[in-house]
């Protein structure tokens, strides 16, 4: 294998790759501070906002941040083979599928047997 | 003495005197518990006596060493394949001799009958749990195994040691459930174990435990799989294999894998949650403070519906490969039965709730998984006109495992119509659980999974051990399962509508006893057919010298799997197939390009024997064992003994060894030179002794 | 340019490693299906869980605002993230060859980290318990403790996991065995940590809201 004449393996190619993959590191990490820190302050400090949207609204800023963990961390990009993209999006499918069933099962469930949600 | 009849104490636990089957009949001889007892000591000593026989055969023929090095250390696809059909048929044994015990005492139940209830809740149970998750799942795995990685031209899954430790995870849940034959009781709480019944309340013996730590070890030793399946068929097709070019038993295997991926989490939770119940005092199904039994329902057909069809997608796989085969055609409608695997693989994961209609959900949520289950019956029935499709104007030849899959397409289609009608919940609040719910999972299963894995053991034996099985005595079973079926199961649709529950022990309307008694013939007319299976395989092996295709390809098969030598080598392949299209072997006899001889031979890397699967199946069982009877010792000790041996594999290096490209050459051409001294044989002749696997040239569904 | 198509998802090698980045293809490939399934897993248990979160359930013993501590958990979710971005450095740090110093380094921080995230999380629960909280009090109780530790059990598992891949890199160096090792610790840490942004947003904060 010559190393040279694979553009990749070029030292400067290398060096921006590395630069890159740095700075996608330290922007995750950042991004996600913010979108901890701003839910956990949000609860803590301002109960006054209505429950219902409360929940929301953390929920959005998990799911964000599920997002850039995915993007920063874990580097899922759209460059990825195609088995892999379906892998993720299948897992995506069914674990919707399954929890969103079951929750939507037992509470109708818990709502006809008398069995009520938290006050 | 009676402090040793109680209880163990610490070093023993749970287990005393009582655990053995007899203590009872000895301790209180009542007529019932005589009776009971000495059905149950049968059984154990069975065990306990076949175990024996087994020790004391491979001591005389010296065959521990031959065990040891080319069977259970062995990382090799097709032994793995091999023992895993071994346990399976082992297991169909136990199972269908306890299915015949619950007839004959249905037959007999009019008010009573000879077994006790209890015996005969263990009984259903054990059947049903033995059936699904140790004889249909090794069964499939152990096909799967064996077939697919020919079918794509690899040479081994992707991580064959972890195919061993699945295999061992197996074997350690089947041996738990032998030895609850000999040591204590087995659940009662059937092959699901609903709570609260299963509860430490209700249940407070070992049977509920039993049935944890078996279904625990089966479904790791099953997601494992499902991981190392599909990995293999994403990355180790031959070049050119694309995936509409994969046969499609290795689609259906696909999905399969990807179901087991997936569901079997939930049954993970489930088991884990209720054992966390029963050893811990945690409330998730109890009924005090706060448990909810309906969870575990849900928890439970969230993995056994997708489960179903883990076990019928082969058995479809299977079936369509003997049917193109035997008619000697291509697949008719190739990738609408792809399209239908994948539609099924999916479908299958939203249909959950059609297992518990009557729970008390409102109903426009029965609505939707009604009209859910109902849209499976969709691609399905693509599938069965695809089939009819390939044999139509195909010169269909009538071998055992065409007689199988004829059966099935004529059965399995009643059993999915009275499948449609139990999809619909207001039909389903009818008959939930009375018999005709029995005779329509049995319609399933009996037909699609049992008959698919036996269709599978009679098309690819020949390959797996060189010499093709007695046809007479396969059509004599064949037949036997059909007629015995339709005996044992059909009379069940009438007793369900006219009302009888299923696992009734005892009934009192005299009206039930003539159809009872016709199943009870149709069972032992089952019974026959296993009979005959066994003779089958032990005259085959007598005259296995007569019957040998060592060329490899005994019945014109489209498929890779059929272009090696059989057995195959441990390799499979001399060099790795290039793959121009779809019936990739079909193609290569046609253009004259099979059984070559390369110019070149390379080393093959192999991966070593390792004993990781045994040790793990040793530990997998001790600690099982342990956990039952409450010998924390045991526990913990095996606990710490697998993550040592995990962390210990992981500091291995040195994995694997060469075959040499002499020896590689030296084997090819012992077998290309038998292939040219090989004489053709025309299909009409493929079961007759001059088959020795080298197979005429036919056009599309033409006998020359 | 960087590579086109990725071999598989999570940080490639690259072709500077040569035939340990062609072995890393089906071997990541089937730890991504894993935790897939392990997802499946911890998806199952929220479910159990979100349902348990009911008057029915709580069967009159403590509940969320009793028993949970919002700044305990803040500082968890804080370690937890920072031993992600560490990890993220070993993962670079191994994949531009900075030395097995450097990586090892990474990985110690992480470990470090790691620990100090199940102390906290081991000192919460024992605070649990003397309020009462215990798994055999309540529904709620038990579908909480079936979650939270079940993650932390996982995190533990990477500990050990960390702990013997360090001895190997002692025993062997960087061979394909020990950086497919590291590459997949990487993945289930990281998917470790997404796990527990749903953990801290639906029991923590869902609870306290």
């Amino acid at each position: 294998m010559n190393a040279q004449l694979d553009g990749v393996d070029e030292p400067a190619d290398r060096k921006r790759e590395e630069r890159r993959e740095f700075h996608s590191y330290v922007c995750g990490i950042g991004l996600a501070l913010l979108l901890t820190v701003v839910p956990f302050a949000l609860v803590h400090w301002f109960p006054a906002i209505p429950r219902f949207s409360l929940l929301i609204l953390i929920g959005a800023f998990a799911l964000v941040q599920m997002l850039v963990h995915f993007r920063f961390f874990l580097h899922i990009g759209f460059k990825q083979k195609r088995e892999d993209l379906q892998l993720l999006l299948f897992s995506g499918l069914l674990l919707t599928i399954m929890v969103g069933g079951t929750i939507w099962i037992m509470a109708s469930l818990a709502l006809r047997m008398a069995m009520p949600g938290q006050p | 003495m009676s402090i040793v009849a109680d209880s163990g104490g610490p070093f023993l636990g749970r287990l005393s005197l009582h655990s053995l089957p007899f203590w009872d009949m000895l301790q209180h001889p009542t007529m019932s518990n005589i009776i009971n007892g000495i059905i149950a000591t049968g059984a154990a000593s069975l065990v306990v006596i076949g175990a024996l026989v087994v020790i004391a055969l491979l001591t005389k023929y010296k065959l521990w060493r031959p065990l040891w090095s080319d069977w259970v250390t062995s990382t090799d696809h097709k032994k793995i394949g091999i023992m895993y059909i071994v346990i399976a048929l082992v297991m169909l044994t136990r199972a269908l001799i306890e299915a015949v015990l619950m007839r004959a005492q249905q037959a007999v139940g009019l008010h009573g009958g000879f077994l006790s209830p209890d015996h005969f809740a263990q009984l259903f149970s054990t059947h049903g749990t033995i059936m699904i998750f140790f004889m249909a799942m090794p069964f499939l795995t152990g096909v799967i195994n064996y077939v697919m990685p020919m079918q794509i031209g690899a040479r081994d899954v992707s991580f064959p040691v972890l195919n061993s430790i699945s295999l061992g995870l197996t074997a350690a849940g089947a041996a738990l459930v032998m030895v609850s034959l000999v040591i204590g009781k087995f659940s009662t709480g059937g092959w699901f174990g609903y709570p609260p019944y299963t509860e430490a309340t209700f249940s407070p013996g070992v049977g509920p435990d039993y049935w944890i730590w078996a279904l625990s070890l089966a479904g790791l030793a099953s997601t494992l799989t499902g991981i190392n399946f599909a990995v293999t068929i994403y990355k180790e097709r031959a070049p050119g294999m694309k995936l509409m070019r994969m046969p499609l038993f290795t689609w259906t295997a696909l999905c399969t894998a990807i179901l087991m991926i997936f569901a079997m989490p939930p049954l993970t939770v489930a088991t884990s949650q209720l054992a966390l119940d029963r050893y811990l005092g945690f409330h998730y199904f109890t009924n005090a403070l706060g448990g909810n039994m309906m969870n575990f329902a849900n928890l439970f057909w969230l993995f056994g519906h997708p489960e179903v069809y883990i076990l019928i997608l082969p058995a479809f796989g299977v079936y369509s490969e003997v049917i193109a085969t035997f008619s000697g055609k291509a697949l008719f409608g190739y990738r609408s039965l792809v399209m239908a695997t994948m539609a099924i693989a999916i479908l299958s994961f939203t249909v959950w709730l059609h297992h518990f209609f009557t729970m008390g959900q409102n109903a426009n949520i029965n609505a939707v998984f009604g009209i859910a289950s109902m849209l499976i019956g969709i691609p399905t029935g693509v599938k069965i006109y695809d089939w009819m499709l390939t044999m139509f104007r195909g010169r269909v030849r009538f071998t055992t495992p065409m007689v199988y899959s004829i059966g099935f397409i004529l059965l399995f289609v009643l059993g999915g119509m009275s499948g449609i009608l139990l999809a619909n919940p207001t039909i389903d609040y009818q008959v939930h659980n009375t018999v005709f719910l029995v005779a329509h999972f049995h319609n399933v299963a009996v037909p699609g999974v049992l008959f698919g894995m036996l269709t599978a053991y009679h098309f690819w034996f020949p390959k797996a051990f060189g010499f093709r099985l007695n046809e007479r005595w396969g059509i004599i079973s064949a037949l036997c399962w059909i007629f015995g079926f339709m005996g044992a199961f059909f009379p069940l649709y009438a007793l369900g509508i006219m009302g009888l529950p299923r696992r009734t022990v005892a009934y009192a309307q005299a009206r039930y006893v003539p159809l009872e008694w016709v199943a009870f013939l149709g069972a032992l007319l089952l019974l026959a057919a296993l009979l005959a299976l066994l003779w089958q395989l032990w005259i085959s092996i007598r005259d296995r010298d007569a019957n040998r295709v060592f060329v490899g390809d005994p019945w014109d098969g489209r498929s890779l799997e059929w272009s090696n030598s059989a057995p195959p080598p441990e390799y499979n392949f001399a060099v790795i197939p290039s793959v121009q299209g779809r019936d990739a072997f079909t193609m290569a006899k046609e253009n004259h390009s099979a059984y070559e001889r390369p110019d070149t031979y390379k080393d093959i890397e192999l991966p070593k024997n390792s004993a990781m699967g045994l040790v793990i199946a040793a530990l997998g069982f001790a600690l099982a064992f342990g956990l039952v009877w409450h010998i924390w010792w045991l526990v913990i000790a095996a606990l710490l003994a697998v993550i040592a041996s995990m962390i210990v594999r992981g500091f291995a290096r040195d994995t694997t060894r060469l075959v040499s490209a002499q020896e590689v050459r030296r084997e090819h051409h012992r077998w290309i030179d038998a292939v040219a001294a090989a004489t053709a044989v025309s299909r009409a002749n493929e079961c007759k002794t001059v088959n020795v696997g080298l197979a005429q040239h036919q056009a599309n569904g033409v006998v020359p | 340019m960087s590579q086109d198509v990725m071999k598989h998802p999570g940080l490639n090698l690259g072709p500077a490693h040569g035939s340990d980045d062609d072995a890393a293809q089906g071997m990541i490939f089937g730890f991504w299906v894993f935790l897939m399934s392990d997802a499946i897993l911890f998806g199952m248990v929220f479910a159990t869980y979100v349902t348990s979160l009911s008057t029915h359930a709580l069967a009159g013993g403590p509940g969320p605002h009793d028993l949970y501590n919002i700044k305990s958990v803040f500082i968890e979710t804080l370690l937890l993230l920072a031993s992600s971005f560490t990890f993220g450095m070993a993962s670079l740090a191994l994949k531009y060859k900075h030395g097995k110093a450097r990586l090892v380094g990474w990985m110690l921080v992480t470990l470090v980290l790691g620990l100090g995230f199940l102390g906290f999380e081991l000192h919460d629960i024992f605070g649990m318990f003397a309020k009462g909280g215990v798994p055999s009090r309540s529904g709620f109780l038990s579908a909480f403790f079936d979650l939270v530790p079940l993650h932390g059990l996982h995190v533990t598992a990477g500990c050990v996991w960390l702990i013997c891949l360090v001895g190997q890199i002692a025993r062997y160096g960087l061979d394909t065995k020990t950086k497919l090792g590291i590459m997949r610790l990487a993945l289930f840490w990281h998917f470790l940590d997404i796990i527990w942004i749903a953990i801290f947003t639906v029991v923590y904060l869902g609870g306290l809201a």
